[in-house]
C-alpha cells in the first residue's frame, strides 16, 4: 500500500519535499543536484533514524495482539475484585473519606445517598495463582493461571465515548490514531494480502453503548493504518464481492485490460503513482481470495467450535468474532479488535451482567486456550477490559436483586494474557470499598506503554510529527509496568 | 580594506577550525550530510528557526513552565542575555563561537554537556551544527517568524526565458525553474487544460457543449472565457463549498454516543450561495464568525453563523455540562486557529506553545471571544430530541417556508415543517479562566477576550467580542488570513500548497516553497477586495497552472516531487469527485442544488452494526433513498460523524469531528475494491453502456468503444489504446453470448431504469466502460 501524504514522516521515505520547503530559499547558489538529500533537516525524525519503521525497537516478547474490548464497561465488583466489605456494610453511604472528591457523573449527581451494594455474585478462588473470580465467569476461572488480572486500572475520563476513545487513542477527544494503528505504523504487515489492523463487532442484549469509526481511525498517520472493519455478512469488507454475473476469471481478464492500459498511461506520463496503482488493484484481487477464506470457519473441526461454544457457528457473535480472531492472528494480522457491546448496566445488573458474561465467557477462555494449543499464546498479547469500572454504589433504587452501578474510573479490573504477560498473577489492589487503588496504580497510559514494550516499541520513540508536535500514544506519560512483564 | 577583511576571515576560520579540533568535531561525528555546502547567506528563519525549533524550544522556548536553564532561544530579547544559572556566560554571543555556550554544547560529545541531551532522543546532524555555526559567524541575527511578518509585493524578478511568462505568478516560479537549470513543461493540450479547469472550478467534468466549444473552436473561446463560464456556474459554489465542509467540520448528526440527526443543511446552503455569489473572502469570514452581531443583522447573516456550531454536540446521559461546554469552546478556538489563521493554537490549551509564541493565556483570551454563546453541554439524548423531533441545540433560529421564499430563497427546502438551524448568539456572557493543564475544573486567572499580539495586536478601536475579532482577522495587517486562504487555493489547484503544512504557519511549520510568490498572491488578494474567483483566474491564467502534467526522465530526476513547478501535477481526486465524475460521465448525475442531505447508496447494516442496538434516534438504521436522490452531487450525502459515508473515507475524507484542511492522497486497495465493486460505479457504467447503445446503435464496435472512452476520459483514445479497449469488448460479447444470464444480472445493477437495448451487446460495453473507469486516469487530474 503505497501512499503518499505530504508530511510523511516515514524516515525510509525520501522526503524531498521537507526538504526543499526548508532550503529552497535563500540557498539560490547552491547546486541543485546537491539538494536532494533526503530529509536533511526535518529534524523530525532523527530519533527514528536509527530505528526505521517496521522493525522493533528491541526484541519483542509478543508479535501481534487480540484485544477483546468489552464496551460500556463491565463491573469489576461482579467480575475480578473481590470485595466482601460491601456485603458487610450493605446499604451504608460511601464514606466521604473514600469517595475523596471524586467527580460524579450526571446520571448519580443528584442522588442524595451512595448506599453501598454488594456484589451480585458470589467469588470463589481459582488455580494455583488462587485468583479470585465471580460466578458468572466460570470459563474464565479456570484459565486463571494463564492470564494476569490487573485490579487497579485507572482513567480520568467518566463518560464512554470520552473513555473508549482514551483507551484507544490515548486521548479523550477525537483526532489521534488508534493503538492499533500505532502498532500498525511501528511494526508494519506480516501479511501482504490482508490489512495489518483489523476490527469484529458483536453486541449483547445488555444496555450498549454505539461504537464510533474513530476508534480505529488512523488519525493524522497515513490511512493505510486504518483499521478494516471486517462484517459478518457477505461482504467482510466493503465492497469485497464481485458482481453477480463476473466469474473470478472474468475479473482477472478485466483487470489485465485495466493494467494493460495503466501501464501504456505510465509510460506516457511518467508519473510512478500509476505503477503504484497497479499494485494496489493487485493487492485487492488478492484480498479478494483471501479475506474470505481465513473469514471462512467452516474449516474449523468439531473440537474447535466445542471449544469456543456453539454461538462460534454463528456469524457476528463474540464466539465467532473470537476464533476469527484466532484465524487471523495465524495469518498475520497484527491487531486484532474486538468490541462486544452491552455492558453497560446502570440497571438491571444482576441479570444483564450475567447475560453479557455468557456471552464472552467460555470464547475468551477458548480463544487462550487454543492460542495456547498452537503455541501462539507466547507471541500473541491477548487483552480483556472495557473502558473504566463501575460504582460500588447502587445507582437509583437501593434493591440487591435489581440495582445499578454508575460509571467508576478511579479503580477497575482488566485482564491479559500470553505475548510476554505474566502468567497467574493478580496486579494491583484496591481498598476494602473497591473504591481506590492502594497499591500499584495502572494508568491507560501504562498500560499502552506496556503494551507497546511487549511488542518491541518503546513508547517514547515511536512518534510521528504532525502539525509540529511529536505525537506519541502514550502522549507525555506512561510508564512500563515491569512486573506484570515475563 | 579588502585584504584586511580576507586575513581576519582567514584568521577566523584557521581559529575555529583549531578549536574544532580540539573540541573533537571531526572524530566520530562525520554523517553522510558533512560534505553538504553551507549557504553563502545563513537566513535565520529558513535555516536556523527550524533547527533550534525541533530541537531546543522544548526546553528553551516559549513554555515557561518547561523552561530550563533560565534560557530561552525564541526571541531575540532572551537569547543574547547572560544565562542566570551561569554568570557572566552567554548561550549566545554573535561572531564569538568559543563564547556561545551554545555552540560549545551542540558540538560537546560530553554526555553531561552535550545538547540537545541524551535523553531527548534528539541529535543535531553534522550540516545542523555547521549551519549554527556560520550563523553565530555572521552575527546571529533574529527575524521575526517569516509568517508573522506583513506579506508584501516584492518585485518580479527577471528571468532569461520570460518569454513563457503568462503573468506575475509565472516570474517567481521561472526564477526557482532557472536557479535549477531547468526548464517549464510545454502547455498542456486543450483536452486536459478544459477537463482540468473543469474539476477544479467546478468538481464536475466538462459537458459535450464545453469541449465542442473550446476545443473545436466553433466559437473560438478563449481560455479566459472558458475560466469565466465555469466561475459563473452553480457547480462552482458546491464545488467549493465541497472544501469548505471540511474545514468547518460540516456534518449532520451530532457526533457523540447516539450520533442523531441535526440539520445543518440550510448553513451549507447558505455557503453555497455565498461562494457563487462571490462573497469576498474577508466578508465571508466575518459572517461566519460575527453574522449575528452585525448592526441590524438579517437572517441570512445570522444563519452563516452556523459555522461556529458545526462541532459534535454529546448525546450521552449523564456527562458533566461544563466539561462538553468548554468543549465546544475548545473547537471554536481551534478551528479559528487551524481553519483560518494556520496556527495550531490548540497547543496552547494545557501549556504554553512550546514552539511557537502563544501562551496558554493567548489561548484563553481567544477562547472568552466564543464562550458567551447560551448552550449546555448537553441537551437531549438522541432519542429524546428525534420524538421531539428536535434537531437542533439551543440557540438556534428557525426557517419557514416564507423565507426561503423570499429573504433567505438560497436555502432549498420542501414545503412542510419549518427548520431549525443553530447559529451563534452572546446571550450568556461567561467569565474566561485560564484551565490549568487545560481542566475545565482547574480554574486559573481571569482572562478577557484578545488575539495574540505576535501576530498583530489587537486595534484598541474594535470591539472585545466576535465582530472586533472578525475584523481583526481580516485587517489587511494580519499576516496570517490571506496567506493561509491564498495557500490552500494554491493546494486545491496544485495538490500541494506552497506551504505544505496548510494548517500550521508557525514555527514548526513548512517553510514556503516560493515565499515571494505566496506574499504578492495575498497581497494582490487582499487589494482585490478578497475576491476569490478572481484569485482562481489569476492562478489559472498563469503558464505555471497552464502547462501539462507530464514528467519527462530528466526532470522527474532533478525534481521528483516536482517542488518547481515545472510542470503541472497530476495528482488522485477526493472521493466527493470520482464519484460525482462517473455520474456525470454516464449520465446520471442529479444537479439539482441544495437542500437536507440525501442517502446514497451504501452497504447495507453499517450503521446497524455499530449502534446501540433499539431505537437510538433518526440515524439508527440507513434507509436509502430512491429515484433522482441516489445521484445528487455528494456533498449532499448524509454524514453521520461515526460512521461516514465509506466511498469517500476510503478516498481519505476525514470524519469531520475537528476542522482539518488537508486530506492525504492514498492509493491503497479499498480503493481498488470500492472502484470495482460499489453499487453506483456499477450502475454508472450500466447507463453509460445504454445510454451509448440507443445514442449510436448502428455503430461499429470501434465506435462504440470509442464513445465510452470519449465520454469518461474526454479526450479521444491513442490507437493502441483503443485496439486494447475493442479486444476486450469483443470478448465480452463472446462471453455474454454464450452466457446470457450473467449479462442480465450485471445489467440489474443499480435502481436506473434498463432501457430496450441489447443485453449482450449493453453487458460487454458496461464492462468495458467499467475498464475505463477502473483507470488510473480517470481518477486522476492530470
Amino acid at each position: 500500500m503505497k501512499q503518499e501524504k505530504p508530511t510523511d514522516q516515514n524516515p525510509l521515505k525520501v522526503n524531498r519535499r521537507h526538504f526543499f520547503s526548508q532550503l529552497s530559499v535563500g540557498i539560490g547558489s547552491l547546486a541543485l543536484g546537491s539538494l536532494l538529500i533526503p530529509d536533511l533537516f526535518k529534524s523530525g525524525i532523527q530519533h527514528v533514524t536509527t530505528q526505521p519503521l517496521g522493525i522493533p525497537h528491541f526484541a519483542p516478547k509478543a508479535k501481534r495482539v487480540i484485544y477483546l474490548f468489552q464496551s460500556g464497561a463491565p463491573s469489576q465488583l461482579e467480575s475480578f475484585d473481590y470485595k466482601p466489605t460491601l456485603l458487610k456494610r450493605m446499604g451504608e453511604d460511601l464514606p466521604e473519606s473514600i469517595r475523596n472528591g471524586q467527580r460524579l457523573t450526571g446520571m448519580t449527581s443528584g442522588q442524595d445517598k451512595f448506599p453501598l451494594m454488594p456484589s451480585s455474585a458470589t467469588f470463589k478462588q481459582y488455580g494455583k495463582s488462587g485468583a479470585w473470580v465471580s460466578e458468572y465467569f466460570p470459563h474464565i476461572a479456570k484459565i486463571s493461571d494463564e492470564i494476569c488480572i490487573v485490579k487497579s486500572m485507572h482513567t480520568e475520563a467518566i463518560n464512554h465515548d470520552p473513555a473508549i476513545t482514551f483507551f484507544q487513542t490515548g486521548n479523550q477527544q477525537s483526532g489521534r490514531p488508534s493503538m492499533g494503528s500505532w502498532m500498525s505504523y511501528g511494526l508494519g504487515s506480516e501479511n501482504q494480502n490482508l490489512p495489518s489492523f483489523v476490527v469484529l463487532t458483536s453486541r449483547g442484549k445488555g444496555n450498549s453503548q454505539g461504537l464510533y469509526s474513530k476508534l480505529w481511525s488512523s488519525g493524522f498517520l497515513d490511512s493505510k493504518h486504518q483499521g478494516v472493519l471486517l462484517r459478518s455478512g457477505k461482504d467482510p469488507v466493503l465492497y469485497l464481492n464481485d458482481p453477480d454475473g463476473l466469474s473470478r476469471s472474468d475479473k482477472r481478464h478485466l483487470l489485465d485490460h485495466v493494467s494493460s492500459l495503466n501501464k501504456m498511461h505510465h509510460v506516457e506520463t511518467g508519473d510512478d503513482e500509476i505503477e503504484s496503482r497497479i499494485a494496489q488493484y493487485e493487492m485487492a484481487y488478492r484480498m479478494q481470495m483471501s479475506v474470505p477464506d481465513v473469514m471462512d470457519i467452516k474449516k474449523e473441526p468439531e473440537s474447535i467450535i466445542k471449544l469456543y461454544g456453539e454461538d462460534a457457528q454463528v456469524p457476528g457473535t463474540y464466539a465467532a468474532n473470537c476464533l476469527q480472531a484466532r484465524r487471523l492472528a495465524e495469518s498475520g494480522v497484527r491487531f486484532i479488535q474486538l468490541y462486544h457491546q452491552g455492558w453497560d448496566q446502570h440497571g438491571n445488573l444482576p441479570d444483564e451482567m450475567a447475560g453479557q458474561a455468557k456471552d464472552v465467557d467460555r470464547a475468551s477462555a477458548a480463544l487462550i486456550l487454543d492460542l495456547k494449543q498452537r503455541g501462539m499464546l507466547e507471541d500473541t498479547l491477548v487483552i480483556w477490559g472495557g473502558e473504566f469500572g463501575r460504582t460500588n454504589y447502587c445507582q437509583g433504587k437501593f434493591d440487591p436483586s435489581n440495582f445499578g452501578r454508575d460509571h467508576h474510573p478511579r479503580a477497575f479490573s482488566i485482564w491479559m494474557a500470553g505475548g510476554g504477560i505474566k502468567p497467574g498473577i493478580t496486579y494491583g489492589e484496591t481498598d476494602e470499598f473497591g473504591y481506590n487503588i492502594v497499591k500499584n496504580p495502572v494508568h491507560i497510559n501504562d498500560f499502552h506503554a506496556t503494551i507497546m514494550h511487549n511488542l518491541g516499541l518503546d513508547h517514547e520513540q515511536l512518534t510521528y510529527k504532525y502539525q509540529g508536535r511529536r505525537f506519541r500514544l502514550t502522549d507525555v506519560a506512561g510508564t512500563v509496568v515491569k512486573d506484570i512483564i515475563t | 580594506m579588502k585584504q584586511i577583511v580576507i586575513i581576519i576571515l582567514i584568521l577566523v576560520v584557521l581559529g575555529s577550525s583549531l578549536y574544532m579540533l580540539k573540541s573533537g568535531f571531526f572524530h566520530g561525528v562525520s554523517d553522510k550530510y558533512s560534505n553538504y555546502k553551507l549557504p553563502e547567506v545563513v537566513d535565520y528563519n529558513f535555516h536556523i528557526k527550524p533547527v533550534l525549533s525541533d530541537n531546543c524550544y522544548t526546553c528553551h522556548g516559549p513554555d515557561a513552565n518547561k523552561r530550563k536553564a533560565g534560557l530561552r532561544l525564541d526571541l531575540e530579547e532572551t537569547a543574547f542575555l547572560e544565562l542566570p544559572e551561569n554568570p557572566g556566560k552567554f548561550a549566545l554571543v554573535p561572531g564569538n563561537l568559543s563564547k556561545s555556550l551554545l555552540y560549545q554544547h551542540v558540538v560537546s560529545d560530553d554526555p553531561n554537556e552535550m545538547m540537545p541531551p541524551p535523553d531527548s532522543k534528539l541529535e543535531l546532524k553534522t550540516y545542523e551544527k555547521e549551519l549554527l555555526k556560520k550563523w553565530i559567524s555572521q552575527g546571529a541575527k533574529f527575524e521575526k517568524h517569516w509568517a508573522y511578518l506583513p506579506p508584501k509585493k516584492n518585485t518580479l524578478p527577471k528571468n532569461t526565458g520570460a518569454d513563457w511568462e503568462q503573468n506575475e505568478i509565472d516570474a517567481f516560479i521561472l526564477e526557482k525553474i532557472e536557479e535549477s537549470d531547468l526548464k517549464p513543461t510545454e502547455k498542456a493540450d486543450k483536452e486536459t487544460l478544459i477537463r482540468r479547469i473543469s474539476l477544479d472550478l467546478t468538481g464536475l467534468p466538462p459537458n459535450s457543449d464545453d469541449i465542442k466549444r473550446f476545443i473545436s473552436g466553433t466559437e473560438n473561446l478563449s481560455l479566459e472565457s472558458v475560466i469565466d463560464s465555469y466561475l459563473a456556474s452553480p457547480a462552482y459554489g458546491e464545488r467549493m463549498t465541497q472544501v469548505w465542509l471540511d474545514v468547518s467540520r460540516y456534518a449532520d448528526s451530532h457526533g457523540y454516543q447516539d450520533d442523531s440527526y441535526r440539520t445543518m443543511w440550510p448553513w451549507r446552503d447558505w455557503v453555497i450561495h455565498a461562494f457563487n455569489e462571490n462573497i469576498p473572502y474577508d466578508e465571508f469570514l466575518t459572517l461566519q464568525l460575527a453574522g449575528d452581531l452585525m448592526p441590524n443583522a438579517t437572517k441570512e447573516q445570522i444563519l452563516a453563523t452556523g459555522f461556529n456550531r458545526n462541532h459534535p454536540i454529546t448525546q450521552e446521559g449523564g456527562v458533566i455540562q461544563e466539561e462538553y461546554q468548554s468543549y465546544y469552546v475548545s473547537d471554536r478556538a481551534n478551528t479559528l486557529g487551524k481553519g483560518i489563521l494556520g496556527i495550531t493554537l490548540e497547543c496552547a490549551k494545557c501549556h504554553d506553545h512550546k514552539y511557537d509564541a502563544f501562551s496558554q493565556r493567548n489561548y484563553y483570551e481567544i477562547y472568552a471571544f466564543f464562550n458567551n454563546v447560551d448552550e449546555k453541554g448537553m441537551q437531549m439524548d438522541a432519542v429524546q430530541a428525534a420524538n421531539q423531533k428536535y434537531f437542533a441545540d439551543a440557540p438556534f433560529i428557525t426557517i419557514t417556508n416564507e423565507e426561503t421564499q423570499g429573504v433567505l430563497s438560497f436555502v432549498h427546502k420542501i414545503e412542510g415543517e419549518p427548520v431549525n438551524v443553530m447559529v451563534m448568539d452572546d446571550n450568556a456572557p461567561r467569565e474566561t479562566f485560564i484551565f490549568n493543564r487545560g481542566e475545565y475544573y482547574a480554574l486559573g486567572e481571569q482572562v478577557y477576550p484578545n488575539t495574540p499580539e505576535d501576530i498583530f495586536p489587537f486595534p484598541e478601536s474594535l470591539p472585545k467580542n466576535r465582530l472586533g475579532l472578525a475584523k481583526w482577522i481580516t485587517d489587511e495587517n494580519n499576516p496570517l488570513t490571506a496567506r493561509v486562504f491564498v495557500n490552500r487555493i494554491w493546494a486545491m489547484l496544485f495538490g500541494n500548497g506552497l506551504v505544505i503544512t496548510a494548517e500550521d504557519f508557525g514555527v514548526q511549520g513548512s517553510l514556503p516553497t516560493h515565499p515571494q510568490l505566496l506574499d504578492w498572491l495575498s497581497r494582490d488578494f487582499m487589494e482585490q477586495n478578497w475576491d476569490i474567483k478572481y484569485l482562481l483566474k489569476k492562478i489559472m491564467l498563469s503558464a505555471t497552472y497552464q502547462q501539462s502534467s507530464i514528467a519527462s526522465e530528466a526532470l522527474k530526476k532533478v525534481d521528483p516531487e516536482n517542488v518547481l513547478l515545472a510542470r503541472a501535477p497530476r495528482f488522485r481526486m477526493s472521493g466527493e469527485m470520482i464519484r460525482d465524475y462517473v455520474m456525470a460521465t454516464s449520465g446520471v448525475l442529479n444537479k439539482e442544488i441544495g437542500g437536507p442531505s440525501v442517502r446514497p447508496y451504501q452497504p447495507d447494516g453499517l450503521w446497524e452494526e455499530t449502534n446501540a442496538g433499539g431505537n437510538r434516534g433518526t440515524l439508527t438504521t440507513y434507509t436509502r433513498d430512491e429515484g433522482d436522490k441516489l445521484y445528487r452531487r455528494s456533498l449532499y450525502t448524509i454524514w453521520k460523524r461515526t460512521l461516514p459515508p465509506p466511498n469517500m473515507t476510503i478516498f481519505d475524507a476525514p470524519n469531520r469531528d475537528i476542522c482539518e484542511v488537508r486530506r492525504q492522497k492514498t492509493n491503497t486497495p479499498l480503493q481498488a475494491l470500492a472502484l470495482q465493486n460499489d453499487v453506483q460505479m456499477l450502475e454508472a457504467a450500466r447507463v453509460l453502456a445504454q445510454n451509448i447503445l440507443m445514442e449510436n446503435g448502428n455503430e461499429n464496435e470501434a465506435d462504440l468503444v470509442r464513445s465510452v472512452f470519449q465520454r469518461i476520459l474526454i479526450r479521444n483514445p491513442k490507437k493502441e489504446e483503443l485496439s486494447v479497449l475493442q479486444a476486450y469488448y469483443q470478448d465480452a460479447l463472446a462471453k455474454f453470448l454464450k452466457q446470457s444470464e450473467n449479462a442480465e444480472k450485471l445489467l440489474a445493477h443499480g435502481e436506473w431504469k434498463q432501457e430496450k437495448t441489447d443485453p449482450v451487446k449493453t453487458a460487454a460495453l458496461m464492462l468495458t466502460a467499467q475498464v475505463i473507469y477502473n483507470l488510473d486516469e480517470t481518477i486522476t487530474k492530470e
